[in-house]
């Protein structure tokens, strides 16, 4: 059950970040969660939003790079523990994590965690067992 | 002072008996070239002149240009004045692929270029008495072996440190007493920090300075003076025509004699080919007179200068050449290596890239910078930054390997490099070098 990130390049510079969400801000794309890995010219901007093609469309029509890419969505209650029980389940199994990222859904009060892995399917399978919600890309948008 | 050269009777030369030297070694050189450089004698047979038209050095105009492009359709034999068994030795350019110059010589040419450079030593104050660190990479670059040569020929203890190794190189200076050091600007003036830093300053015996294969400014001039509390002589040279000394400074610093016995200048409209009068700036044009494997007829170097024949209180009669004020093309000298901006785009394109870049060149505590930004492409983007940061490694290796320096690449934005009527801007070179 995977969810569409969009991963933007993002020009280590004053104003980068700016650029780009007002892209999507003029697009009208609201955005969900929203992570930066960087290295110390370039970075690259990982995005959870309520229309993928939307954003998609925007950025390319500006001139920017992005690729999408498939990434779990795990919901957990927004309590102490919530995180731990969902990445342990995972190391449990010996999967790891390329990269993960968290925000806070208030209407739901539930904790949302985006989580990349190399095998999905394996990483699902893992976390439903231990009982963990993963959340549908209706369920992301709908937030 | 007591005026002293190297080879007094040819330096102090009157202007014309230097000249009635000249034409008598031109009108045999170009024969020299017309029987054994079918290469030339091809392109002179076109223009349809033959030796029997130059008949002194006021027919000079009459002969064909050479070129870089030339070197590099004749390369590697194509230039070659001797057969192989005659040769001695090569020395080559720094070697960027495509554009590398690799100049031949008999021992009685390293003998005339060993001359040019002694001339310049004892020209800096040199004299049996001194020792002198050639600092100057040796190898294929003519720097080390040039000023090596002529170190000997002065008499001078020399030591042949060559680049590199800073601790190892002010180690020698000190223990030994160095008096007179032979290497590039830039790495003066990096010496000169080093043993400020280090705390050497009040034991190093340098004197004098010798340098070039870069262009420098007089600002830059009077920092290495001042730090290494010396006199700092400018020496002009190109692989092409031998390698350093083609010209060098007297004590005056305004203008660096060329050597007339052996090199014949001109300065030319660079768009025209026309000749342009003493004292106009253009693009400086050398003939060898004494070369033997390789003469070059009309090379032209890209060197814009001016050249004047005022008398000089050293009493060289020989006529100056200001430093270089610029080139004709567009090919950069960044830390004494040749780089053209067409090699970069070779490189992306090798490498799956769009070709959108922009060199930024800089001088800062006289060392230069080499930066360059590459637009991002959909082809070099993914989602994990290891493997932007990987392809991004590789491209690093990859110009290095075809510049033979380092650069620092920085990954940019797309259509974020400044285009001027929609040409990308390639290169910025905010040094000042032609001060």
């Amino acid at each position: 059950m995977a969810v569409k990130q969009i991963s933007v390049f993002i020009e280590n510079k004053i104003g980068g970040l700016a650029t780009i969400t007002d892209v999507l801000a003029q697009a009208d794309v609201n955005i969900r969660a929203l992570s930066i890995a960087d290295t110390s010219d370039f970075g690259i901007l990982r995005l959870i939003v309520d229309d993928v093609f939307k954003a998609g469309n925007a950025l390319k029509e500006n001139g920017h790079i992005y690729s999408i890419t498939d990434v779990l969505a795990v919901a957990g209650d927004d309590k102490p523990g919530s995180i731990a029980r969902i990445v342990k389940a995972l190391a449990n199994e010996g999967i790891g994590m390329d990269y993960a990222y968290a925000f806070f859904a208030k209407k739901e009060n539930l904790a949302y965690m985006i989580i990349k892995v190399e095998d999905m399917e394996k990483a699902s399978k893992a976390l439903r067992e231990n009982g963990i919600h993963l959340a549908s890309e209706e369920e992301i948008v709908s937030l | 002072m007591e005026k002293r050269y190297f080879q007094p009777e040819i330096e102090t030369m009157p202007v014309e008996q230097i000249k009635a030297l000249q034409s008598e070694r031109l009108v045999k050189q170009v024969q020299h070239v017309w029987d054994n450089v079918p290469y030339y004698r091809k392109k002179m047979e076109e223009k349809g002149v033959t030796p029997a038209d130059i008949k002194g050095i006021e027919d000079l105009h009459k002969l064909p240009f050479l070129t870089k492009d030339d070197l590099r359709d004749a390369y590697p034999y194509g230039l070659m004045g001797k057969p192989k068994k005659d040769c001695v030795r090569i020395q080559s350019t720094s070697g960027t692929t495509g554009r590398r110059v690799v100049a031949f010589y008999t021992q009685h040419d390293i003998d005339l270029w060993e001359d040019c450079c002694a001339r310049a030593i004892v020209a800096a104050g040199g004299t049996e008495e001194d020792v002198v660190q050639v600092s100057y990479g040796y190898g294929l670059f003519t720097g080390g072996p040039g000023l090596n040569g002529g170190s000997h020929k002065v008499g001078c203890l020399t030591i042949p440190t060559s680049s590199g190794n800073t601790d190892r190189q002010i180690q020698f200076m000190v223990d030994l007493e160095s008096t007179i050091l032979c290497c590039t600007p830039s790495y003066a003036a990096y010496l000169g920090e080093s043993i400020e830093e280090k705390g050497f300053r009040d034991q190093i015996k340098l004197k004098a300075g010798i340098f070039g294969a870069e262009a420098w400014t007089q600002e830059m001039r009077q920092e290495i003076q001042n730090k290494l509390g010396i006199k700092a002589y400018d020496i002009y040279g190109l692989t092409e025509t031998s390698g350093p000394g083609v010209s060098f400074e007297c004590e005056e610093q305004t203008g660096m004699h060329i050597n007339e016995d052996h090199f014949l200048a001109e300065i030319i409209n660079p768009e025209t080919g026309e000749v342009l009068p003493e004292g106009e700036k253009g693009e400086l044009v050398f003939t060898s007179l004494t070369k033997e494997a390789f003469p070059l007829l009309r090379y032209r170097t890209k060197d814009l200068c001016v050249l004047n024949r005022k008398p000089c209180s050293c009493g060289r009669t020989h006529i100056k050449m200001s430093k270089p004020l610029g080139r004709s093309d567009d090919m950069l000298i960044i830390r004494g290596v040749n780089v053209f901006p067409s090699q970069i785009e070779t490189v992306l394109l090798n490498e799956g890239m769009t070709p959108n870049y922009q060199i930024i060149v800089d001088r800062v505590n006289n060392t230069d910078t080499f930066d360059i930004n590459v637009e991002m492409s959909q082809e070099m983007f993914s989602d994990s930054l290891g493997k932007v940061a990987e392809k991004e490694k590789q491209l690093v290796a990859s110009l290095k390997a075809m510049l033979g320096i380092q650069a620092k690449v920085h990954l940019v934005e797309p259509k974020s490099i400044t285009r001027s009527e929609g040409k990308a801007v390639r290169v910025i070179d905010k040094r000042k070098l032609y001060g």
